[in-house]
């Protein structure tokens, strides 16, 4: 740890509070691991004794980010990533709240690996991190899990990760009874036949390259599926990873319908296109696949529109081995925590989204769909915020990432915009000096 | 003794297939006859002969132990000739159809076919192809006359009145022909009816059935006066409509912090077999405001009424 709980000032700041639709120039007082105060001149002079005063001039103030969705790999693949790397690699990223997948080893199917998972981040995490369990048990598609018992345990939501439930008479029940417990559906929507061997979006590159394509229609058919079945039961249902304009078409009818949809994007997706793929590069090869440039311009105009509500990491750390390989054979994932908000900094650099817009798809908005705290600078908020130097022009060194896995299709890539501070519940986790 | 001429009730109709179409006083005569014969089978000598020379014939599609023993029972009761088959035995393992037993069985001039069979609808396309009475003794998932007029007696001799009285129906809704009897009878006797389980176990529209539907024990047991629980069968609990049965009892099985949210004097019901722990605790089956047992002497006499009712009708009589 970087420092203790003495009081923080953060001063002359401009704080962007997402949650509130705030956007001014002020001080933040962080004291008991809480927020007590966000406002203009708070000044030196009204902190208490001992107060850690922080001078934040030119630098912005915002929530702390809070990641949808991220594999890590405890239990049962601690090589590519552990509770404690993978929580360096979000404080590294201003990520102070963790939301992972439960497609370990075990899965986390029952509520005693949820408790598992809990205690175990407790010990040895340096950011917040919950989990979602799984939406069936062993992510076989078959037979519902313990939705009350697991939400009981402390799972956030339900899914099965990269794995999308086929059978829709599964799905319609398990939405069915998710809805008397108020539990999230997440879900992955990938037709696994429709993608088939598909490595790549399904298009003229993918025929230059030689590659068998995934094509939009595998993510469409299932969203579609979906939206009627979760009208049916009337669920809260989350789509874990939209990619393509066609399913934010499927997303508007749903929403302008009243169904209690809502929908995330992978960093990728709206910052990378399948052009990326390159000559081969396997780290830019993730689930679903980097579409049309058209497509991630589509996504990324949603984003400003609240369209599409969340922006996630999808961060899943790979090892060298299983991708330094023909590209069809290369695991899909990138890992993406660390970058997220540097590599969304592009879209605002670029004029295409507003600050204020990027960091409620990362903080407040996942707040707010996964009934969170965090994701607010409201005074008597967890005291879970970052400061970002949004001009810091910076190239990604792979060899400083906290990860574990270095697969990010960001390699060596030049970035402007860093956070420079991260603080968890009051406490300091994470300074870049 | 013999108290048939007495009070014996007609019906007006030929068999006894639901509790829908019964009238109010109809299902109100059954009941008070089914009254006097509790009191008879409580004798020494419980024979009598309103029955004599009439053929009873139990046909089982679908196992049953004790629907099946009390019929056999009611029918002796009354002086029936009374005989058993079900499916294991029969033509049916070798093909041949339902409507080929219902011929070859009416052939043989029974006077009252005791039915029961896994498919809704069964027993009535049955009781179309023969010349006999025919009750049903439960069909799929439609209906289970007697055992919702077992309740009634029940429920009537520990409250005095069915009418006004609130009964929340517990489990598996969807699959439950008990359910539905039940919900028509006690609403044709004035009773408040809700039922409660998750939404996987209720079927969509039950609403206009006539119940309130609830998804929470604690809200649904509210202030009932009664609490009727119904069998989960295990097939359904391992994730297909529930996760698990832990979870299942976890959040509707019965126990006694969940029937503490009924009236200090709410009775428990259950039509049996029972899993003990998944829908309801052992220490609530068999305490003391379990009417369980009471329920099983009510099925015999209920259908002694039955059956009695419906001879009345019969050709010769």
């Amino acid at each position: 740890m970087l420092s203790d709980r003495r009081p923080i000032l953060l001063t002359n700041a401009r704080i962007v509070d997402p949650s509130r639709d705030l956007d001014f120039a002020g001080d933040v007082l962080l004291a008991d691991g809480v927020i007590r105060d966000a406002k203009r001149g708070i000044g030196a002079a009204g902190v208490p004794e001992g107060t850690e005063i922080v001078d934040c001039r030119g630098k912005v103030v915002a929530p702390g980010l809070i990641d949808m969705r991220a594999f890590v790999g405890e239990p049962g693949a601690e090589y590519r990533e552990t509770l404690a790397s993978a929580s360096q690699a979000a404080a590294a990223g201003g990520v102070t709240t963790i939301v992972m997948r439960p497609d370990t080893t075990p899965v986390i199917d029952e509520p005693a690996m949820v408790d598992f998972v809990m205690r175990r981040a407790r010990d040895t995490a340096i950011v917040h991190l919950h989990t979602m369990a799984a939406l069936t048990k062993g992510l076989r598609g078959e037979e519902m899990t313990e939705f009350g018992l697991l939400k009981a345990a402390g799972a956030l939501a339900f899914t099965d990760g990269q794995h999308s439930v086929t059978n829709a008479q599964v799905m319609r029940r398990a939405l069915t009874y998710a809805r008397d417990f108020d539990a999230l559906i997440v879900h992955h929507t990938e037709d696994p036949d429709l993608v088939g061997e598909g490595v790549m979006n399904e298009g003229e590159f993918a025929a230059r390259l030689g590659l068998v394509g995934v094509p939009k229609a595998a993510e469409t058919v299932m969203l579609e599926r979906d939206v009627r079945l979760a009208a049916l039961s009337g669920a809260r249902y989350h789509a874990a990873s939209i990619t393509c304009a066609e399913s934010l078409e499927v997303l508007r009818r749903a929403k302008d319908q009243g169904i209690a949809i809502t929908a995330s994007c992978s960093i990728n997706h709206v910052t990378l296109n399948e052009n990326d793929v390159g000559s081969y590069r396997t780290f830019c090869k993730v689930t679903p696949p980097l579409r049309a440039e058209e497509d991630r311009k589509a996504l990324v105009e949603a984003l400003a529109s609240g369209l599409v509500d969340i922006v996630m990491s999808d961060h899943d750390p790979q090892d060298v081995e299983t991708k330094r390989l023909p590209f069809a054979e290369a695991a899909p994932g990138a890992i993406g925590i660390e970058t997220m908000l540097s590599a969304g900094l592009r879209l605002v650099h670029s004029g295409e989204i507003q600050l204020a817009k990027l960091l409620a798809a990362m903080s407040a908005k996942p707040a707010e769909v996964l009934g969170l705290p965090g994701g607010s600078l409201r005074p008597g908020s967890a005291a879970d915020v970052i400061v970002l130097d949004l001009d810091a022009p910076w190239v990604l060194d792979p060899d400083e990432l906290k990860s574990k896995c270095k697969n990010t299709p960001f390699d060596e890539a030049r970035l402007q915009g860093r956070v420079v501070r991260t603080i968890v519940t009051g406490r300091t986790v994470y300074e870049f000096v | 003794m013999n108290i048939a001429q007495k009070t014996s009730l007609v019906l007006n109709q030929r068999h006894l297939l639901g509790i829908e179409g019964l009238s109010r006083e109809m299902i109100v005569g059954l009941l008070d006859r089914a009254e006097e014969f509790v009191a008879t089978n409580r004798q020494i000598d419980k024979k009598q002969s309103q029955l004599r020379g009439r053929t009873q014939i139990n046909l089982f599609f679908e196992v049953s132990t004790r629907t099946q023993s009390s019929f056999e029972l009611a029918g002796k009761r009354l002086g029936a000739d009374v005989m058993n088959m079900s499916v294991g035995s029969s033509s049916m393992r070798k093909g041949e159809t339902l409507i080929d037993t219902a011929i070859t069985l009416n052939a043989m001039h029974p006077d009252i076919l005791v039915v029961r069979h896994h498919a809704s609808g069964a027993v009535e396309l049955l009781a179309r192809k023969v010349d006999c009475s025919v009750i049903n003794a439960g069909d799929g998932s439609h209906e289970h006359p007697t055992q919702a007029l077992l309740d009634a007696l029940t429920i009537r001799r520990n409250k005095g009145d069915i009418e006004g009285l609130t009964v929340t129906i517990c489990g598996d809704i969807t699959h439950s022909r008990v359910a539905r009897s039940n919900i028509i009878l006690l609403n044709a006797l004035g009773a408040r009816v809700r039922v409660v389980a998750p939404s996987t176990l209720l079927p969509p529209g039950i609403e206009r059935m006539g119940v309130e539907v609830y998804r929470d024990m604690r809200e649904g047991l509210r202030d009932a006066d009664i609490v009727m629980m119904l069998r989960l069968q295990r097939e359904r609990m391992s994730g297909s409509f529930v996760p698990s049965s832990q979870e299942y009892f976890h959040y509707f099985g019965l126990d006694q912090k969940k029937l503490g949210y009924a009236k200090p004097d709410a009775l428990v019901m259950h039509p049996g077999p029972m899993n003990r722990g998944v829908e309801i605790e052992s220490s609530v089956a068999d305490g003391a405001q379990s009417l369980i047992r009471e329920q099983v002497e009510m099925g015999v006499a209920v259908r002694m009424a039955a059956l009695e009712a419906l001879s009345q009708n019969l050709p010769n009589a």
